[in-house]
């Protein structure tokens, strides 16, 4: 009867390989309606990063829309000049850090919320879901005070704790929706073959859910690599910028060099958009496995 | 079926009742890092908001009850002047954020060729910080070098205006590049729902002779109604608490125009160290929050699907 019943929470996995491309055949206006919309969208997506790549790898003082020959002239400003090189660096051993707690944390908490069914339940996974309305800034002046008592201003360490309290409640709503999406009959016939339920989950669960500790860890990377609230606020020192923090004061500075502007926003944007185009269709199977749907 | 399905599944190996402690030890580091470090600050911002707590005046620091919100309500003119201007750039958000993601989830959800790629194109700017958007933004709307002087180049419009310079092009300029950023998640919320439809209900639509339009009205939107609810109040939230772009972009300028709400508080509580008032200011700002939360949940009778 369990069994059953999990089954409704599986959702359909998306249709990829199901084209049903006989009845679509004829619908001759379905090209434009689908191209034409889908392409101006495009424009308006790609057009701004465009701009952003043609600033950064043009001479200085050139106006020419395709940036040819290219200047690593403007990363050379940014990285080694402007500090870029150690906001890159800092950016990265939080993205990496909070990945890490997040992951962990959501691996545990999501599989408890999926399998068990345990008192105050309701009640924390609803705490979860209200912690998605509490705003950053409400945080600020709390947090500033807690991490100065604690020594925490000015150090990742702090940083990543802000982050992983952040980033952690989506993180986990997610994972538990993945951890529902695997069988639970595999994890049972390998505790009724004499498995206990711990190694039955390293043997058996968890490899299945190595897609969706990508998916969760990189949301966890990229919320904490673009956070810039609590790093503007808690890092003031120079030494312990982040990206964002190092490009706003850019912003303020860059009012002529917008070739050292946007080499730092292309530092600052790759590593977050390669993650992100690699994981997204993640993030769509994780939310349709539930997540969100009250 | 739900996040707050709380149904067994493991029914628990011994058939004996005995007392869980698995769960509880699983989900603990989690309690204790959400405590410490999200309700424990709300709790002492509640607190804060009934003191005079000022750094740089430590020696009038002391009980004030409800001072701050007096203060607040009747004799700061920027704290009704940030609302109002929060308010305007939710509605504005929210309200072109859902027609677009809406649309771009029903295109994207089609089945075509490049339909990976596309996606994976088309979202791209949800991954992009608030900052990094600014600085996308402002290359583009530079007077001499961005997009509509390139235009004006190729005849299209009028020469190159610095659109965010001018009082009057300011604010749909702010928007559009916040829309950049935003419908993309928008359209991820709602694909992922648009995913769960099942096939044959539009088969069978088709079948007694509805329509494409007929079938959006009856079928998809009845479907998405939960979904789209719970994402436009989750964008609004994210909206009004917006920070890093309208700081970096405009910096809440000119002459506070654009200052919403958080940024009011961040710049009481760290240029002028007012912790007491900024933390008033926080808890007028949460409670807004909450009580149009509430409200929008009623009116929209939120998961009592027919």
């Amino acid at each position: 009867m369990t069994e059953t019943l999990v089954r409704e929470t599986v959702a359909e996995p998306p249709n990829r390989a199901a084209p049903p491309r006989r009845k679509r055949r004829e619908d001759p206006g379905r090209g434009w309606r689908l191209y034409l919309p889908l392409g101006l969208y495009l424009l308006f997506t790609l057009v701004p990063f465009y701009w952003m790549l043609v600033f950064a790898f043009r001479p200085t003082g050139s106006t020419a829309l395709v940036p040819w020959p290219i200047t690593f002239e403007h990363f050379d400003t940014v990285w080694n000049d402007l500090g870029f090189g150690l906001f890159f660096r800092n950016s990265l051993l939080i993205g990496v850090g909070t990945l890490g707690v997040v992951s962990v944390l959501a691996l545990a908490g999501g599989y408890a919320l999926a399998r068990f069914r345990f008192r105050g339940q309701r009640l924390f996974l609803l705490a979860l879901l209200c912690t998605q309305f509490i705003p950053g800034a409400m945080m600020l002046i709390p947090l500033f005070v807690i991490f100065k008592g604690a020594g925490l201003l000015n150090s990742l360490t702090g940083l990543v704790v802000a982050d992983t309290a952040f980033q952690l409640p989506l993180a986990l709503i997610l994972m538990s929706g993945f951890v529902r999406n695997v069988p639970v009959e595999l994890e049972e016939a390998a505790m009724v073959d004499g498995c206990t339920r711990l190694r039955a989950f390293f043997a058996i669960t968890l490899p299945q859910l190595r897609p969706a500790l990508v998916a969760v860890g990189s949301f966890a990377f990229i919320g904490a690599w673009n956070n810039f609230l609590f790093a503007l606020m808690f890092a003031s020192r120079q030494d312990k910028f982040t990206l964002p923090v190092g490009l706003s004061y850019a912003l303020g500075e860059f009012n002529t060099d917008f070739g050292a502007l946007a080499a730092g926003g292309v530092v600052a944007a790759v590593p977050v958009v390669l993650v992100f185009a690699v994981v997204q269709r993640f993030l769509v199977q994780g939310l349709s496995a539930g997540a969100v749907k009250g | 079926m739900t996040a707050l399905d709380t149904r067994p599944v493991i029914p628990g190996p011994p058939r004996r009742r005995r007392r869980q402690w698995a769960p509880y030890a699983l989900i603990a580091p989690t309690v204790a890092v959400l405590a410490a470090f999200l309700l424990y600050p709300i709790g002492s911002v509640v607190y804060y908001s009934l003191q005079r707590y000022n750094v740089t005046q430590p020696w009038k620091n002391g009980f004030a009850g409800l001072d701050n919100f007096r203060k607040m309500l009747t004799d700061d003119p920027l704290f009704w002047q940030s609302l109002l201007f929060s308010t305007k750039w939710v509605v504005a958000q929210v309200g072109l954020q859902l027609l677009l993601g809406l649309a771009l989830a029903l295109i994207i959800n089609e089945t075509f060729v490049g339909r990976g790629l596309a996606r994976s194109l088309v979202f791209s700017p949800w991954a992009v910080s608030g900052v990094l958007t600014t600085g996308i933004w402002i290359l583009l709307y530079n007077p001499s070098t961005g997009i509509f002087q390139e235009l004006a180049n190729l005849g299209i419009g009028d020469h190159g205006t610095s659109v965010l310079g001018d009082p009057s092009t300011v604010f749909p300029a702010t928007v559009v590049a916040e829309l950049w950023r935003g419908v993309p998640f928008f359209a991820i919320l709602l694909l992922a729902d648009l995913q769960t439809i099942p096939k044959d209900l539009y088969e069978a639509a088709s079948v007694d002779g509805a329509n494409r339009w007929r079938r959006f009205l009856s079928v998809t939107l009845p479907h998405l109604r939960d979904a789209i609810v719970l994402s436009t109040l989750l964008r609004a939230v994210w909206e009004f608490n917006n920070v890093d772009l309208i700081y970096t972009l405009t910096g809440g300028g000119p002459a506070n125009q654009t200052t919403t709400l958080p940024l009011y508080v961040a710049r009481k509580a760290v240029d002028s160290h007012d912790f007491g008032y900024g933390s008033a200011l926080t808890v007028a700002g949460f409670v807004i929050l909450l009580f149009f939360s509430i409200l929008y949940l009623r009116l929209s009778k939120f998961g009592s699907r027919a």
